[in-house]
């Protein structure tokens, strides 16, 4: 059988399971659940002007979604460029794009390869963070039901359910995120020069989000979509916040996504 | 219908805005031919290379590879390898799991290949080891490995002893002949020039990007011409002498003494011997002097000669 896109994924991700920055990316995103948990636990109290956050002490059930909020800020936009910005850019950094380039796989299944292990990277990564921050919130507060953003008291199971659901919904804004880094990986050939940038571009946007005068974008910010799932956490469900981050961040993401393919199917190899 | 040749180039061109890298190239590389592709640095030979792989598009030409299209999709590349500048690999990966991945991406039986091509190369003691821990040589001879994974007929290199030791140089031209000595087609890419001279049969040379000579080794010499030195107890009158003979020509003082022509043949050689005794300018010494392979590319890429090549209606006869 003729290598394709799947032989290029699984060494994608193999390369990934030999990379430091991979750990450090999943590192991160099993340790501030942690960190957050035994500080909440030591020090008491808790960020109440947050949602759910008022909840951390009553059910483990709110720590991840109390930290899907604060790691909207920037933590997993970096955990996210961390690889999207390098996966591109380290195959300039170690000039290996003319070895693969020149094996039996064309040019577009090697960039798809590069895109499905990008993607499974982020999912991996909110995975992590989700399932860590249950384990370690469980263990300290309890599994109990939750109080819902419309005031309804929910199950724990069923909670449990919508938090898995709440994670899903948040891989809508982090693909995009990634699909940026794609692009400026490509694009800036420089894995530093593209994580920052991802990065920076992820502040950006949520600075316009809070900056006088630009109230009206508010929906349409990237940044915005980072708290669709509240709409799962209402009583009845709000579709409309998740309806929207999907289109929303399909037109973030496809432009990004496309740009980046068709930089990398074109470019010459240069070795510069 | 005979097979197409391994390389065949037509009117290669390759500009990075003002500057233009390769410039109307055409070259023809048979099978079983050990070609040297010679220059100076910068002279267009890895971005030829590159554009032979499929990495780089050509602003204009043609590239075919065994008649196919390398531009079109990597399946021209089959039965073709090779690596431009250094041979490159994930550091962070052993010798052998590099080779694993490049075995992959090749898809047939190149995987069953990965035990042979590390023996072949003096690499099956390290491969478990971090290519990042590899030395120069090391990393060179693993490219030959990983280029040979894809069993190729022919096989592009690149500069393959560069930043090589002795030993590692000799290593590399015994492994080149070998596979030559196995049917494969190489094109090498070097400035070792004495590299080529013991490997290859057929050279192009390049100069700014144009192709300044392209033919066998042998009529390249040829071309070059047979000449012979003088010194005579009066080399002023031997010129004078050597000039007005028929069948000697192009007569040139030396820088210290003596002097140098060419000759229609030996007998006109024997006349010109006779001329001086009788003249009273005996002669000292006189000897053959066969062009070098060294002597020969610095006159195409520097002397007068690279002038002439380098406009296309002056260019050495036997430039195709």
């Amino acid at each position: 059988m003729n290598p394709g896109v799947l032989t290029v994924y699984r060494w994608e991700l193999r390369k990934l399971r030999s990379q430091k920055r991979t750990y450090l990316g999943l590192g991160a995103a099993a340790l501030v659940p942690i960190i957050f948990v035994v500080a909440l636990a030591t020090r008491g109290g808790g960020p109440n002007d947050v949602a759910f956050g008022r909840y951390v002490h009553d059910t483990g059930l709110a720590i991840p979604l109390v930290l899907l909020l604060f790691g909207s800020v920037w933590m997993f936009p970096l955990i996210t460029a961390l690889v999207a910005g390098d996966i591109v850019a380290s195959e300039d950094r170690n000039d290996t794009l003319k070895s693969i380039l020149t094996r039996s796989v064309e040019r577009h299944q090697i960039f798809a390869g590069k895109i499905l292990a990008t993607f499974t990277y982020a999912v991996l990564a909110i995975a992590v963070t989700g399932a860590v921050s249950l384990t370690a919130g469980i263990l300290a507060s309890g599994f109990n039901s939750i109080v819902s953003l419309s005031g309804t008291r929910i199950s724990a199971t069923e909670g449990l359910g919508l938090v898995g659901a709440s994670l899903l919904v948040y891989l809508i804004p982090i693909v995009a995120i990634a699909c940026i880094g794609l692009l400026f990986s490509t694009l800036f050939r420089n894995s530093a020069a593209a994580i920052v940038g991802t990065l920076m571009f992820s502040l950006l946007v949520q600075l316009i989000g809070i900056l006088p005068g630009f109230e009206g974008l508010g929906p349409y910010l990237l940044s915005t979509q980072f708290n669709a799932w509240q709409g799962l956490l209402r009583s009845p469900i709000d579709w409309a916040p998740i309806v929207r981050a999907l289109w929303v961040c399909a037109l973030y993401g496809f432009p990004a996504l496309i740009a980046a393919g068709l930089i990398f199917l074109r470019r010459d190899v240069a070795g510069d | 219908m005979p097979e197409p040749a391994p390389i065949e180039i037509r009117g290669l061109c390759k500009s990075y805005g003002e500057l233009v890298a390769v410039d109307d190239v055409d070259l023809t590389v048979e099978a079983g031919d050990v070609f040297g592709y010679l220059g100076p640095n910068g002279a267009g030979k890895t971005t030829s290379l590159r554009m032979m792989l499929g990495l780089i598009g050509p602003s204009a030409g043609t590239v075919r590879l065994f008649g196919r299209d390398p531009q079109a999709s990597v399946r021209a590349l089959e039965g073709v390898a090779g690596f431009v500048e250094a041979p490159s690999f994930y550091p962070y990966l052993s010798g052998r799991t590099n080779l694993d991945l490049f075995a992959a991406l090749d898809g047939g039986g190149a995987k069953e290949r990965i035990g042979e091509a590390l023996e072949i190369v003096g690499l099956s003691h390290r491969a478990k080891d971090r290519v990042g821990t590899y030395s120069h040589g090391m990393r060179q001879r693993l490219g030959i490995a990983a280029a040979l994974l894809r069993a190729p007929r022919l096989l592009l290199l690149d500069e393959p002893a560069t930043g090589l030791d002795p030993g590692g140089m000799r290593d590399m031209r015994d492994l080149i002949r070998d596979l030559s000595g196995q049917g494969m087609t190489v094109l090498l890419s070097s400035h070792l020039l004495t590299e080529v001279e013991e490997l290859c049969n057929r050279v192009a040379i390049v100069r700014e990007g144009r192709v300044a000579y392209q033919g066998s080794l042998a009529e390249l010499r040829r071309q070059a011409g047979s000449g012979y030195l003088l010194r005579t107890t009066d080399d002023e009158r031997a010129r004078q002498i050597a000039e007005a003979q028929a069948g000697i020509g192009e007569v040139k003082m030396g820088a210290e003494s003596g002097l140098t022509f060419s000759a229609e043949s030996e007998s006109a050689v024997g006349a010109l011997s006779l001329a001086l005794a009788e003249s009273g300018a005996l002669a000292l010494e006189l000897s053959p002097r066969h062009a070098t392979l060294e002597d020969l590319f610095f006159r195409l890429t520097e002397g007068e000669d690279a002038e002439a090549a380098a406009r296309p209606d002056r260019a050495l006869e036997g430039a195709a």
